[in-house]
């Protein structure tokens, strides 16, 4: 018997066939949906009177538009407005499940997936969404796609996919005092490059991950996309099947048994080949900022900007570009730079443990006067224990503003935007230039603590130093 | 429906130079709202190409002799980040046909590849070759050779390569995959049946 890894596993079991230029007909049993990318989707199947093959198997919800300090429509953005009305009577027509705004489920989608127990080990799930590779923290092989795949799935529930080869990237050690998955994740990106993963698949182990919480292991496969990985994954333990009892799509009681018996089934076989293994010690893993115009140009929380002349060759045109753009000086510390805006939320960390994390450190501090500062509930549900647990008051009385359930300045398609050349200090997954909603605006990526640091200092700093 | 086979793209060529340009540059996130595709040329790499004001800044897609090019020259890991097909569709109706560049990320590879719209890569020092070719002569004819992996100009041949599945769906005229995932009806239905879930 050969040994498999999780990746393999799972594609030979949703493989339909080979098609004829050699790629592989994959089934996709859940499929999530949005209001960016479906939409047209819809349209080019209404173009050809295909019908949505198994509705019962896509899940919708409105996240990237969605305002989050105004809740009664219609939107004040009436191209918005129209995305939401499509995207409601598109499931309406075809029978799919949409967790929609007066549902109290509506949120990021890579958060109400999870929370709903829609994610389970061993499946394929795809979504019009590059950080869909989320959905892996819980075993599960999940894919980005495009609007013309959101149109195939819709169709066929299967896709075209050449197969990934498979890097296991060993996390060994612990993780110093105040290190998050997040710094973990940008070290990853950081080393391997912003293209490292093209592809690949990326399985995360070792003793970092495995004493990961699940959320913390979502934050890492969120990003995995970043560093060039379609896919990132975990193998699924008892934490996994812990945290899927008793959700409203996990299995009954009476099939639990069994199906934890397929899902540990699914996990890579000890011995297992990959086709590259990297291996990390948790202790080199600091408090990580990014300093440039992606996610890989990022530094140590104690080490300067890098200065062009002492960079590859190849990187310099894009250390003097993000330089520029990022309006900061080489060689430089990164620590005291000045920070406008302060932005916690995201499929990246914008969930319950994000919060509960930054709430327990801001007691006795207050955001930096002149300073914006906005927390953002990856969704409905995540704002409704954070409320229940009283974290919306902490928040407020430190000076932030709590607002709704969205995606909002991680991209900021709704109205929630950086300002001219402002500077924010963010806890979601991208600082490309123009990002959140300004062309000249600057993002610096960092851990949801390490913002709320930012943000009562009202500079880049050591959040272990000003949180004692 | 028969697709166009596509073995070769031959057009004027428009140098974007960089490495890591991400789809939010190509097409930035506020020309999402949209329910349709249609008209998404007019924003293609917009916050570059123009102020805050509206103004035009200097770049290569503002410039006339570029208008009516076919084929991108660009850097390495072109396309990384979003999975929006925003992107490959706002080259794609600014009349791009073909993009030449260091290397691609994949989901923008997949979804430029499932429009018709081949992605190959080439060395770094051929693709800065080809650019100050373009650069210099704007009107410069030049062929993306995908039967045999190459891209021709002047009397310049440079190797380039390709997915093989891509360039064989390319060249077959089976680029968009739909039809051909249609017709597994039975072996669909088998699969799901299959699953340990519904």
């Amino acid at each position: 018997m050969n040994s498999k890894n999780l990746f393999e596993k799972v594609w030979d079991v949703h493989s339909v066939g080979e098609l004829a230029n050699g790629q592989t007909q994959l089934f996709i049993g859940r499929h999530l949906i949005h209001e960016v990318t479906s939409p047209q989707a819809f349209g080019m199947l209404r173009e050809k009177s295909l019908p949505i093959r198994y509705p019962e198997r896509t899940f919708a919800t409105v996240d990237h538009i969605v305002p989050t300090d105004e809740a009664s429509e219609p939107y004040s953005d009436i191209l918005a407005d129209a995305m939401i009305k499509e995207l409601r009577k598109n499931c309406a027509e075809s029978g799919v499940t949409f967790f929609d705004v007066d549902s109290g489920k509506q949120g990021i989608v890579h958060v109400v997936g999870p929370e709903q127990g829609l994610t389970q080990p061993g499946m394929t799930i795809a979504c019009g969404d590059s950080h869909t590779s989320t959905h892996g923290a819980f075993g599960a092989i999940a894919f980005g796609v495009g609007t013309s795949q959101v149109r195939d799935l819709l169709a066929t529930q299967t896709m075209a996919m050449s197969k990934l080869k498979v890097r296991r990237i060993n996390v060994n050690g612990d993780l110093g005092t105040g290190i998050y998955a997040k710094d973990v994740i940008l070290h990853i990106i950081r080393l391997l490059g912003v293209n490292g993963g093209t592809g690949f698949a990326y399985e995360y182990g070792g003793d970092v991950f495995d004493s990961f919480s699940i959320e913390e292991r979502m934050t890492a496969c969120n990003m995995s996309i970043e560093g060039g990985a379609r896919v990132g994954y975990v193998n699924p333990d008892h934490k996994t099947f812990t945290y899927l009892k008793g959700r409203p799509y996990s299995p009954s009681n009476e099939e639990w048994e069994k199906q934890v018996s397929t899902w540990s089934s699914y996990s890579s076989d000890k011995g297992c080949s990959y086709d590259d293994i990297v291996t990390i010690e948790g202790s080199e893993v600091a408090p990580t900022v990014t300093w440039g115009i992606n996610p890989g140009q990022a530094v140590a929380i104690g080490e300067n900007i890098p200065n062009p002349d002492q960079v590859a060759q190849n990187d310099r045109a894009g250390v003097i570009e993000a330089l520029d753009h990022m309006q900061l000086r080489a060689g430089s510390p990164i620590q005291g730079t000045k920070v406008d805006v302060a932005f916690i939320g995201s499929c990246t960390n914008g969930r319950l443990s994000d919060l509960e994390e930054v709430a327990a450190r801001l007691p006795g501090h207050k955001v930096r006067d002149g300073l914006k500062a906005i927390v953002v509930p990856g969704s409905q549900i995540v704002s409704k224990l954070a409320m229940e647990k009283g974290l919306d008051k902490v928040f407020i009385e430190a000076g932030f503003e709590w607002r709704a359930a969205g995606c909002s300045m991680c991209l900021a398609m709704n109205p929630d935007k950086l300002v001219g050349d402002q500077l924010c200090a963010s806890s979601s997954n991208r600082n490309f230039k123009g990002r959140q909603g300004s062309p000249t605006g600057r993002t610096m990526l960092m851990s949801p603590v390490m913002v709320a640091a930012a943000a009562v200092t009202g500079e880049v700093s050591d959040a272990r130093t000003v949180f004692g | 429906m028969n697709l166009p086979k596509i073995s070769q793209v031959t057009g004027r060529a428009i140098p974007v130079p960089g490495d890591d340009i991400d789809t939010d540059r190509i097409i930035p996130a506020r020309f999402m709202k949209c329910l349709t595709f249609d008209g998404l040329g007019e924003y293609l790499f917009y916050d570059t190409r123009f102020n805050a004001d509206g103004s035009e800044k200097l770049h290569n897609l503002n410039l006339p002799c570029f208008r009516d090019a076919s084929i991108m020259v660009s850097g390495a890991n072109f396309g990384c980040g979003s999975s929006r097909e925003h992107a490959p569709q706002s080259l794609y109706r600014a009349g791009l046909r073909a993009i030449v560049a260091g290397n691609f990320a994949e989901i923008f590879f997949g979804n430029s590849t499932n429009l018709g719209m081949p992605c190959v890569s080439a060395s770094r020092e051929n693709l800065e070759k080809l650019s100050s070719a373009t650069e210099n002569d704007p009107d410069l004819r030049v062929v993306v050779d995908l039967e045999n992996l190459q891209v021709r100009y002047g009397t310049e041949c440079i190797p380039c390569e390709i997915n093989p599945g891509a360039r064989e769906s390319l060249l077959n005229g089976t680029w968009d995959p739909l039809e051909e995932l249609l017709t597994a009806t039975n072996e669909i239905e088998e699969t799901a049946r299959s699953l340990p879930y519904a």
